[in-house]
Formats: C-alpha cells, sequence, structure tokens
C-alpha cells in the first residue's frame, strides 16, 4: 500500500510503469515545433469523419490502439480505462470506451484530466485492483471553439491573453510492473480561485493552483534539487510567467527547470496562437512526444508533471462567476534499464 | 503482414452472410477480432511510407469498421425487439382528445375575439383577426409569467402548441429561462430559441409560396 508524506503528496508503493504512450496531433500541431515527434499527424481536422467531435473521438481511438499495440496489448486486456476530454459530458472519451470494451471512469478535470487520470489510474493498480490501465485525454480546437465560444467560421479578433486549444489526443498504457519510466509520487490538486472571470485569460486563473501544487510537493518532499524538470500543463506564457514568479519569491530555485507544455507545441511567432496552446490534448501530446523521450538522454530524470484546468463553463462565464482552477502533481522517473 | 489482413476481412466477409444464424457468443467474439484487427491497422497506417500505403491501410480500415458496424446492428436488432415488447404505449386517442379540447378552445375563443371587434367597430375579417391574435397572445404571455402555462402544455399537448399561444410561450419561456445570463448573451442571444425555426422557415415558406402566387399569375 501507498503512504502519504507530509502534507498531500503520495508516495506509490508498488512501480507504476509507464509501458508505452502515443500521441496522435492536427494539421496546425502538426506544423508547429513537434511536428516530427507526434506518432500521426491528421492532414485535416475533420479527419474524414462528419463532424468535430467524432474526428477527436476518432483522435483518441487511433492514439490509444498506438499505444496499446506498442505494449504489445489488446484492449479487451484492460483492467481500466480512464480519461476525459473537454465535450460536454466528455463524450468523446466515453465513445473510446465504448470501442475499447474495458472498465471505464471517466474524469472532468479541464485540461488536468491527463494529470488526474495518471494519478487514479496509479492508485488503482498500487491498490492492487488490477495490472494495466490506459490513460488517454483529447482536445480538439474547432469543437472547443463551437462549444466554448465561437463559431469556427466567425471573424473574431481574439486577445493577447488567450490561447489555441490543441488539436490532438495522447494515450499512455500504465504498468503495474517494472519499466524505465515510473510514476512514483502524486499531488492532488485544490481548488485555488484567484477571482478571475475573464474566460480569455485561463492561464492566470490556473498559474495559481499550479504554484500551489508546485510548492506542496516541493514542502513536503524536499526534493527540489533532485527535480530535473517541473512540466506544467497549459499555462502559457502569462501564466507561465506568474507561476514562475511566485515560485521564485516563494524561495525556490526553478531557474532552467520549468517549463509550460502550451509554449512547446506553436511557433509563437508564425502561428498566430498569442499565449500558447491549451486543452486536454496539450499536456496529453507534448509529454509523450517531447518530454518522456527527452527524459531518456539522462541516466536517471525526475520530471513532475502539473496538470493545470480551468474549471468554467460556458454558463458560469455568462453567470459572472469566477474560474475555479486546479493542478495535479505527478512525479515521473526515468531509470535507464539495469539501473 | 497486410495480405494476411486483407485475407481475414475477406475471410470474414463470407461469413457475414450468415449473420442471422449466429448465436450472440459468436457474434462478440468477432467484434473482439475486429478490434484487434482495427488497432494493427491503425498502426500500419501510421508507420505507412508513402499516400499509396496509407490509401490501402486506409481502405481496409473502413472495410473493417464496416464489418464492426454490421455485427453491432445484428446485436443491436436483437435487443431492441426485446424492447419494443416492455415499452408501454403512449395513450393516444386520449392525447388527441385533450389536444382537440384545448386546442378547440383556444381557436374558438379567438373566433369569439373576431366577430365581437367586427360586430363592435364595423371591420371585415382581415382587419378584425389581428386583434385576436394580439389578445391571446399576451394573455398567454401573462399565464406563462405566473407559471399556468405550462399545466396547460402538459394537458393540451399539440393542442396548447399549434395555435398561436404556443408561440407566445415558447418566446416568454426562453426569456425568463436565459435572464439570469444576462441581457445580451441571455435573453438576447437565447429568446428565440425554441421559436427561430419557426420565424426562419416560415419566412422561407410564405417567399416560396409568394412566389408560386406570382408565377401562376395572381398578382
Amino acid at each position: 500500500m501507498g503512504t502519504r508524506i507530509g502534507n498531500r503528496t503520495l508516495q506509490f508503493e508498488k512501480p507504476i510503469a509507464i509501458r508505452s504512450w502515443a500521441t496522435v496531433a492536427g494539421r496546425k500541431e502538426g506544423q508547429g515545433k513537434l511536428g516530427r515527434q507526434y506518432d500521426f499527424v491528421i492532414e485535416h481536422n475533420q479527419f474524414g469523419e462528419k463532424s468535430w467531435e467524432r474526428a477527436e473521438q476518432k483522435m483518441q481511438q487511433y492514439a490509444l490502439e498506438l499505444a496499446l499495440e506498442k505494449a504489445h496489448l489488446y484492449g479487451h486486456q484492460l483492467d481500466y480505462f480512464l480519461g476525459g476530454d473537454l465535450l460536454n459530458q466528455i463524450v468523446a472519451t466515453s465513445y473510446t470506451a465504448r470501442a475499447l470494451g474495458a472498465p471505464y471512469f471517466g474524469l472532468y478535470g479541464a485540461c488536468s484530466s491527463l494529470a488526474e487520470s495518471m494519478i487514479l489510474g496509479s492508485c488503482l493498480l498500487d491498490g492492487g485492483f488490477g495490472r494495466l490501465a490506459a490513460v488517454c485525454t483529447s482536445s480538439h480546437h474547432d469543437a472547443a471553439e463551437r462549444q466554448l465560444r465561437y463559431p469556427t467560421e466567425m471573424g473574431v479578433q481574439r486577445t493577447l491573453s488567450a490561447q489555441w486549444t490543441v488539436t490532438g489526443s495522447g494515450a499512455y498504457i500504465l504498468d503495474q510492473g517494472h519499466g524505465s519510466w515510473q510514476i512514483t509520487q502524486a499531488v492532488p490538486g485544490k481548488i485555488v480561485d484567484r477571482g478571475i472571470s475573464n474566460s480569455s485569460d485561463m492561464g492566470s486563473a490556473m498559474a495559481a493552483a499550479a504554484v500551489d501544487t508546485i510548492s506542496t510537493w516541493l514542502a513536503d518532499t524536499g526534493g527540489l534539487h533532485q527535480l530535473d524538470y517541473i512540466v506544467t500543463g497549459d499555462l502559457g506564457k502569462i501564466g507561465y510567467e506568474i507561476c514562475k514568479n511566485e515560485l521564485t519569491a516563494q524561495g525556490y530555485d526553478i531557474a532552467g527547470k520549468y517549463f509550460d507544455c502550451g509554449m512547446q507545441v506553436y511557433h509563437e511567432e508564425d502561428q498566430d496562437v498569442h499565449a500558447g496552446g491549451s486543452g486536454c490534448g496539450c499536456s496529453a501530446v507534448v509529454l509523450g512526444a517531447k518530454y518522456l523521450p527527452m527524459m531518456a538522454e539522462k541516466q536517471h530524470c525526475r520530471l513532475l508533471l502539473v496538470g493545470t484546468g480551468a474549471l468554467l463553463s460556458p454558463l458560469t462565464v455568462q453567470q459572472g462567476e469566477t474560474i475555479p482552477g486546479i493542478a495535479h502533481g505527478v512525479l515521473i522517473e526515468y531509470r535507464q534499464e539495469g539501473l | 503482414m497486410e495480405h494476411h489482413l486483407e485475407h481475414s476481412i475477406q475471410h470474414r466477409e463470407k461469413r457475414l452472410r450468415h449473420l442471422q444464424e449466429m448465436d450472440k457468443s459468436t457474434m462478440e467474439q468477432m467484434l473482439q477480432d475486429l478490434r484487434e484487427e482495427h488497432q494493427h491497422l491503425v498502426a500500419m497506417e501510421a508507420h505507412s511510407v508513402d499516400g499509396a500505403e496509407q490509401g490501402y491501410y486506409q481502405q481496409l480500415l473502413e472495410q473493417n469498421e464496416d464489418q464492426s458496424l454490421m455485427v453491432q446492428k445484428e446485436i443491436d436488432t436483437r435487443y431492441q425487439k426485446q424492447i419494443k415488447t416492455v415499452t408501454p404505449k403512449a395513450p393516444l386517442i386520449k392525447n388527441i382528445g385533450r389536444a382537440f379540447l384545448v386546442g378547440g378552445l383556444i381557436c374558438a375563443f379567438g373566433q369569439l375575439i373576431i366577430n365581437a371587434v367586427m360586430l363592435q367597430y364595423g371591420l371585415d375579417v382581415k382587419e378584425a383577426s389581428p386583434f385576436a391574435s394580439i389578445t391571446i397572445v399576451i394573455i398567454t404571455a401573462i399565464l406563462t409569467g405566473i407559471g399556468v402555462y405550462d399545466e396547460i402544455g402538459r394537458y393540451g399537448g399539440a393542442g396548447s402548441m399549434v395555435p398561436i399561444s404556443g408561440f407566445a410561450n415558447s418566446v416568454v419561456s426562453a426569456a425568463l429561462e436565459f435572464k439570469r445570463e444576462g441581457m445580451i448573451y441571455g435573453i438576447g442571444a437565447k429568446i428565440f430559441q425554441i421559436a427561430g425555426p419557426v420565424i426562419l422557415y416560415g419566412m422561407l415558406a410564405s417567399v416560396l409560396i409568394g412566389l408560386i402566387y406570382y408565377v401562376l399569375g395572381g398578382v
């Protein structure tokens, strides 16, 4: 059984390996910074389907099937499938689960869904309730736009703090056994709401939650010197600056260690995305396409993934409510084979 | 490898001709095989070296998905046969009777107003009928506001929806519902949420009928 360290850090007893993973990205993302590192880049955001929503579901299915294929597994061998997306009632994930035929938990943590799924998946496996779990999240720019903001073809000028929802999906196979990449600790997030109600500035709304989660982990474990990377999900440029400044002000020297997935997807200058990428798919594709492979460049590497979510809805925005932010932390360790 | 999967798809195609005689466990096994095959095909599509190879796997994927759909549909059909036997039927005669009563009363009330206005002010039918529409709309708006019209609607069904009172009810109830989201994104954006289609297609239909009238030389 796992234990708790300090205030609220979970220490898993058994190693939870990330056995394989796969990423599927949209056209614009394919032209971005990580273009060649995705497993599959779709040529058109409709992906041969009749709706954006179906395209999103198909991306998830592809990501999941590619990850399963790499692990030499089939869907029906999975003990659990956990995941979420940004569509109303997380339908993309539920349809993927329908095609998969594994026990399923649909989770909604907005853009923190990947980290949330990883934590709960690891808890299930660490608790001995199974051996294999898949986690998968996705977002689709056009599906999210039409649901949360405006029709896709409407000519609007986006504010500079606005972020671009990533079209993409990432799937990860968790295995209760040994492997090079392992999830060893986790920090469940608390809601932090600093009274921001501007839905075009979600980075600022989530940054406070990210600071809370990161500083909690640092205080619980005192592990800053052992840490190689802190990677937040989708704070974007503005949220990144806020988070960096706050942690530095608290006395943590994170220079050169701290990155944000939202800033790794697009070429800022040419792709007109303002503050960076966002969405459930953002951390899902960047973690798999960039950071996990990057960890293997060292013999031993520790990365704290902090999935950040803005838990608002179009309805609460119109009713003038403020945005509750959340950040879930997952500590991933890489050890070269034989070490 | 590719020949192997293409062959298994063709082989399954032959088996699927006897789909209706298959038992459920055979079909479920087949679905599982199809899922595994789908996974391999997606991986092969992702690893394709050129467009032609990718196209080939996309085509096989399409066949695979069609076969899955076929099997799933057969399983669904058998299940849906059961549903019919246990689902209660809507009381058609009762509903029609109530709709006739409520709708008839509303229309009779309108006719009463028209006749009264014609008698009182010496107007013809064309001039008098707006009085009926306006009166019914106002009464419905008030009844909606004080929470009575939804009871009438529950009893009368289509009878309370089809006359102009139904139209007024759909506009006022939307305005009431969405005022929490503000004057612009709430009431402004949602007031015609239900009535919108009636307005759009009503206008289109009137243009169409006007054109026919014009072409047939009625002008």
